[in-house]
């Protein structure tokens, strides 16, 4: 969705923002790829191709991204920088010390949280994260405030000189609704900072830094309060239901609030730092309180308090009239509120439905990469495949059982390093080539400074392939991989660095070379390359 | 006026177009709407599924309630069993019929095609078939828009707009293909 047009547009969550970014003067976007973020940053470069005051760019990892951002903000212009939840943990270095810079140019940190983990590994919740940091966090409930709020941002992080957290979840990332846009602000110009100390953290400075934060944190909190996003409604009475929703948890709470036969006070929270007075002043009025936050019970437990001391009885994930992990809808808010669930029709009595889970697609180059490796460590005992975040993850299905941990970007190389130093021998690493660049270069320079007994396969399909086919940050071309020069310019030994061809006339051939370098007692690389056949098929479309 | 409606399919087979379609012509007849798509890892060839409502007041949920769609429109037989307790008790089942077996435990078809049939309200269409007639099998999942344009709270030629408007950069021979396969696709559920 290209269009800037002023008029009613149907966006998905993640388009919504990238248009309120545009529109909201940001000169500039960063990002990495990762569901459920994605469609942030690709609006952007579609706006990007219209726009040339506006530039958007995915960058190697969260951490180079969010940095780039700051650069920018230094520079006086506004910016965006995109991750979902678990790359902001790559990017929790930076964002913890930009709390303490005077932001410049107005900085939005817009973070896709995965409740479910419907394509993630874990479903950590980004507020902590402002709350860690002590910045103000935004939490849309639907599409149009989500481009509001993203225009909104920009105001409140030079305003308060911080970054401000858009904090999104999946079912507002990945859905549609309708969003009436308003015309664009100006863009900032190139204006540097004036006071230079602010953003040269050393001990002294950020001491200063730090405690400006602390003293003007009360000031911070009453706006926040007192704002338009957090708003409470008292019913009169001595027998009122106390509803708090944050963000898009509010959808569900709308969507069956007709069906309460009961008076109830709700409070929207869509601003933290937390409304404090705004909570004690729903909890003083109600009966009973219910929490529906989409995420960890957040609220939940400051409200509770230590030891449950809250002074009126409390439903929520901690209690367990809603459910303690995944993600919200209509039927767990009833449920929780204690009105009745419908029933639809039954499933078949006469078989169950099996579980259709993701899978490779036929004819991926994984599939050959993982027979050629499975063919290779048949030759011995007990071994090892550690692996990485991509499409090849899925070589974890029955049908391949071909790795054995997969747990965040780059981890397989250093898992490899130490399992292999444990003694635990022959060890393979596989990861792909953009989570190679992501983080799997540092890990590998570990290993070449040990000369660590792995043998790393990086399967490099050319492309970012589990996000949808984004251009890799140095794209390689077929068998000229770019990949073979930064491990032979790391310092890899080239006599254990090997280039093949995958593809299913090859596996044997392919693995004969894999099981000799997994005999060799020290680091080899093998890249294996072959386009994704998804990306080759869009090339093809689109050409 | 209210209407749910709940697609479903396997990751490739277009289920996101289906539900682009259809939600494109409500909003060209100015109705609220809220839609909610899956993206990501099941894309690869897992099941997916996508709900649309539509409805003359706004919308809150994107999700649907349980037992309260009023259509379920599926481009795989296996799949459109996986969502009945989504459905309401008089819900218009419309499924193709081509099975993608990419599962090792896929159930015997003919007892699927019967569990369907044992719907109060069915439809088995053979998609694939009026594709073809249509011009491409891939025009499969637009036949299926066909079949259910009776059951939903727009008019047929929004659709037809809707879907020229979606296939309008691909040519005229695209769109063309498209309409043929919506109207084969109308005409076959009845
Ligand atoms: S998208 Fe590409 S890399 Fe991913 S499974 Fe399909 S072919 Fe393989």
């Amino acid at each position: 969705m290209n269009s800037t047009e002023l008029g009613h547009q149907m966006l998905l969550g993640d388009e919504a923002i990238a248009l309120g970014a545009v529109h909201g003067g940001a000169s500039l976007a960063y990002g990495y790829p990762g569901t459920p973020s994605t469609e942030i940053l690709e609006t952007c470069l579609g706006y990007a191709k219209v726009f040339p005051r506006f530039k958007a760019t995915w960058c190697t990892n969260e951490k180079t991204a969010y940095e780039q951002a700051l650069g920018a903000s230094l520079a006086g212009r506004r910016v965006l920088v995109t991750m979902k939840h678990v790359g902001l943990n790559v990017a929790a270095d930076p964002f913890m010390s930009s709390a303490l810079v005077s932001i410049h140019g107005g900085l939005v940190l817009a973070v896709a949280d995965d409740p479910g983990m419907h394509s993630s590994q874990n479903e950590q919740d980004s507020r902590y994260f402002a709350d860690f940091a002590k910045i103000i966090c935004l939490e849309p409930a639907d599409h149009q405030q989500a481009y509001d709020m993203t225009r909104e941002a920009f105001v409140l992080s030079e305003k308060y000189k911080m970054p401000v957290v858009l904090r999104i979840v999946t079912r507002l990332a990945h859905s549609r609704g309708v969003v009436l846009p308003r015309s664009a602000s100006a863009i900032n110009s190139v204006n540097k900072a004036q006071d230079p100390q602010s953003w040269i953290l050393l001990p002294n400075n950020a001491r200063r830094q730090w405690h400006e934060r602390l003293t003007s944190e009360a000031t911070l909190k009453n706006e926040i309060e007192t704002g338009p996003h957090n708003q409470l409604s008292l019913a009169p009475g001595d027998d009122v239901l106390g509803v708090i929703t944050t963000g898009t948890a509010r959808n569900y709470y709308l969507e069956v609030a007709s069906e309460l036969k009961t008076p109830v006070s709700h409070l929207h929270i869509g601003a933290y730092p937390l409304p404090e007075q705004k909570i004690q002043q729903l909890l003083a009025g109600v009966k009973k309180l219910v929490i529906f936050e989409e995420g960890y019970p957040y609220l939940e437990r400051l409200i509770r308090g230590v030891g449950n001391s809250s002074p009126k009885p409390i439903s929520g994930r901690m209690s367990g009239e809603v459910p303690a992990d995944g993600e919200l809808n209509p039927d767990i808010v009833r449920a929780a509120l204690g009105l009745s669930v419908q029933k639809g029709l039954s499933a078949p009595a006469s078989f169950t439905i099996p579980g259709r889970p993701p899978q490779l697609c036929p004819g991926c180059p994984h599939i050959d990469s993982y027979a050629s490796i499975k063919e290779a460590l048949s030759a011995f005992g007990v071994s090892l495949v550690t692996a990485d975040i991509g499409c090849y993850t899925l070589g974890a299905m029955p049908e391949y059982k071909a790795i054995e941990s997969c747990v965040c970007m780059g981890a397989s190389i250093g898992m490899a390093k130490g399992a292999s130093e444990a003694g635990l021998q022959p060890v393979v690493a596989v990861i792909g080539d953009s989570t190679f660049f992501h983080s799997g270069m540092t890990a590998l320079v570990d290993a070449i400074s040990a000369n660590s007994n792995i043998t790393v396969m990086i399967l490099d399909n050319e492309t970012v392939g589990m996000t949808g086919g984004q251009t890799t940050i140095l794209p390689s071309n077929g068998m000229q991989t770019r990949i073979k020069d930064v491990v032979l310019g790391l310092g890899v030994n080239p006599e254990h660095v090997h280039v093949l061809h995958t593809h299913r006339t090859q596996v044997h051939v392919n693995s004969a070379i894999i099981q000799k370098e997994i005999e060799y007692q020290g680091l080899s690389v093998i890249i294996a390359v072959r386009e994704c056949i998804e990306t080759a098929k869009r090339k093809k479309v689109t050409s | 006026m209210k209407c749910d409606l709940i697609f479903a399919g396997v990751g490739g087979q277009g289920v996101l177009s289906v539900s682009a379609a259809i939600g494109t012509a409500a909003l060209s007849e100015g109705l609220h709407m809220k839609q909610s798509e899956v993206h990501g890892m099941s894309q690869r060839g897992g099941a997916v599924t996508a709900a649309l409502r539509i409805s003359d007041v706004p919308v809150h949920s994107p999700l649907v309630s349980s037992g309260s769609a009023q259509l379920l429109l599926s481009m795989e037989p296996l799949e459109a069993l996986r969502y009945l307790p989504m459905l309401s008790k008089d819900a218009t089942v419309i499924s193709a019929m081509a099975p993608v077996k990419n599962i090792g435990n896929y159930p015997d078809l003919q007892e699927i095609y019967a569990q369907i049939r044992s719907l109060p309200k069915a439809f088995l269409i053979d998609a694939e078939q009026l594709a073809r007639e249509a011009g491409s099998v891939r025009t499969s999942n637009i036949v299926l828009v066909g079949a259910a344009s009776k059951f939903l709270p727009v008019q047929a030629d929004s659709l037809v707009q809707a879907i020229r408007s979606l296939f309008e950069r691909k040519g005229e021979k695209i769109v063309e293909m498209n309409l043929k396969a919506f109207q084969l696709g109308r005409a076959a559920a009845h």
